[in-house]
């Protein structure tokens, strides 16, 4: 579904990545995980468009995206949130998520002007479907008219998954979405996460600290350590790769 | 009184009009304005029409500051363009014989055109520069364009420095030559103008602009190309300054460059900051405080000084200061605007007498 084939990223001297290459199969959870500084924002920035790999290639269903900016390939099915959440503070949650529909919706500019028509048609389209499919799925009616910045963290973090999810994406790319949360937070953003895989057969690329968590519901996981991929396998095989060990508790003296 | 948000569809949740107060407050307006010519005297159709013509300019200024979050002080050029574009428009269909009763429903179209092509131009350096450096950029804009319209070289189509003389409109036959009509057709193209912009900020078009002031690479990752909704947004916003400006045209009998300089921009965006940016209302209570500003000093410095030359001539520093401690009394205490003040009064008088705030 998604390929990354040999990326390399500098910044001057610093090699932020160097040769990462792994395919997330599709309809599955892939974890991206290692210790901080070890590429993986830079990875999924280069996945996303925001970076040029200098070497290396990003593969989408088969396709060559690494030339597209980033908003054609969200066009092409490829959202992502955000480490520290990026909502757009100022508005509501509804118009918020909203926006993930931009991509899908034709509404042009003449027919924007004059609205009745075809534009509210596509808008009330719009607003059914992300009440029916988004809102009650991520459980956040009681909130949907409240601007981001009253909400606690956790359900910012909710609503950016909810943006995501409204683009209707067939690649999901996920930047520690549980970072700064309690056990319970986890837990349910967890679930989330699980029931976007098997209800939207949406394939899942996870960035994640929490150990725990990464085990527990991703089928591959890739490891990178200073901008090298280290180990690549499933939880148990990575788990208990001695490179892996190394990287996160150091060498055994 | 209001008592709760009980919506049974969403078409209802989704109506901009979505409580009584204002339901109310537009078909005032649009009863007054249509009244107004036939009942207001010669005085207050000319501070109306004053108010009309802003107001256009300033839901166009609204777009681009406002909504899309793109600080440009160079509006009153697109004001220019399409204020130049009317009598010169004019002279081109005259030449090649066209009746006067079509020309307007070609030359305000035109305008509108020419001032959005120049626009999407002054808003190229928005895809690289933001904030001060593109407040900058637009600004030299504003200068550039009405250093052009002076030249000695374009004179025999733009008069230069004195200006050119422009004419009456003459729609099917019947021809605007009094303020009074003109008011009319002011009116009526503000009104249009109002609920367009508010059309699109229901819309894709409009949210991506919002997306953009809020958080531009966000925005991208939705989907969003800055380079298209960035140049389609200065293109909207210039064309409503380019309707303005025709409608200031049509309206005088004269035009001069000087009367589109710095000055004039810097007007449009203390009206906006006064009113409220991003709101579809904060023009219209912006432009209401900053036309009434002159006249209010024009009344009292006559009352005071009864016409004294010496007192009189204090009459323009004095206006310019009011603006100026408009502007930071606003950005400094509401930075949202009289809009915010309205809200915030609408919401307490619905809870009234229940609670209080």
């Amino acid at each position: 579904m998604l390929e990354v084939r040999d990326v390399h990223l500098s910044f001057g001297g610093i090699k932020a990545l160097q040769g990462v290459g792994f395919a997330a199969k599709a309809g599955e959870i892939t974890g991206i995980i290692g210790p901080n500084g070890a590429g993986k924002t830079s990875l999924f920035n280069a996945i996303s468009g925001f970076y040029q790999p200098d070497r290396g290639q990003v593969l989408y269903d088969g396709d060559d995206i690494t030339g597209l900016s980033p908003d054609r390939r969200a066009e092409l099915g490829i959202a992502r949130t955000f480490q520290n959440i990026a909502l757009f503070r100022g508005m509501t949650v509804l118009d918020n998520i909203k926006l993930g529909g931009h991509t899908r919706l034709r509404t042009g500019l003449w027919s924007a002007l004059s609205y009745f028509g075809p534009a509210r048609r596509e808008e009330l389209e719009l607003r059914r479907e992300i009440e029916e499919k988004v809102i009650d799925f991520l459980e956040i009616d009681h909130i949907r008219k409240y601007p981001i910045t009253i909400l606690p963290y956790g359900l910012q973090k909710r609503v950016e998954l909810g943006r995501a999810l409204a683009m209707q994406p067939k690649v999901l790319l996920l930047d520690e979405p549980v970072a700064g949360m309690n056990r319970e937070e986890t837990a349910d953003m967890a679930r989330f996460i699980l029931d976007v895989q098997e209800q939207f057969g949406i394939t899942v690329l996870l960035v994640e600290h929490d150990m725990h968590m990464v085990m527990d519901i991703c089928s591959h996981i890739v490891v990178l350590n200073f901008g090298q991929q280290i180990a690549s396998g499933t939880p148990a095989e990575v788990s208990g790769d001695p490179h892996v060990i190394e990287a996160y508790l150091g060498a055994a003296a | 009184m209001i008592t709760g948000d009980l919506k049974a569809t969403y078409a209802a949740d989704e109506r901009v009009l979505n409580n009584s107060y204002k339901q109310t407050f537009v078909l005032a307006m649009a009863a007054l304005c249509a009244l107004m010519p036939f009942i207001a005297n010669d005085y207050i159709i000319l501070v109306a029409s004053q108010m009309g013509i802003m107001l256009i300019a300033v839901v166009g200024v609204n777009v681009v500051i406002g909504y899309t979050g793109l600080l440009s002080l160079g509006h009153a050029a697109f004001m220019a363009i399409g204020a130049y574009s009317i009598p010169i428009l004019h002279r081109l269909m005259e030449s090649i014989g066209l009746p006067d009763g079509i020309m307007p429903f070609l030359a305000i179209p035109g305008a509108i055109a020419i001032s959005a092509i120049i626009g999407i131009i002054v808003g190229l350096p928005s895809l690289r520069v933001k904030g001060l450096y593109l407040a900058v950029a637009t600004l030299s804009a504003n200068f550039i364009i009405i250093f052009l319209i002076e030249l000695e070289a374009f004179a025999p189509w733009t008069g230069g420095l004195v200006g050119l003389n422009t004419p009456d409109p003459n729609i099917l036959g019947w021809q605007l030559d009094t303020q009074r009509e003109m008011f009319a057709l002011i009116a009526a193209l503000a009104f249009i103008t109002i609920l367009a912009i508010q059309n699109l900020f229901r819309t894709r078009v409009g949210r991506a602009f919002i997306a953009i002031r809020e958080r531009d690479y966000s925005a991208e990752i939705l989907g969003i190309s800055l380079f298209r909704y960035k140049l389609m947004s200065f293109a909207i916003s210039a064309a409503c300054c380019g309707l303005a400006g025709a409608l200031f045209a049509y309206f005088y009998a004269r035009i001069l460059p000087e009367q589109f300089e710095l000055a004039l921009s810097l007007q449009l965006v203390a009206a906006l900051i006064v009113g409220g940016m991003g709101r579809t209302m904060g023009p219209v209570f912006g432009v209401m405080v900053i036309v009434m500003v002159p006249e209010v000093l024009k009344f009292t410095f006559g009352m005071v000084a009864g016409g004294a030359a010496e007192v009189v001539q204090l009459r323009a520093p004095v206006q310019e200061i009011i603006f100026g401690l408009l502007i930071i009394f606003f950005l400094m205490f509401e930075p949202l605007g009289i809009n915010q003040l309205v809200d915030r009064g609408i919401r307490a008088l619905n809870r009234w007498p229940f609670a209080r705030g």
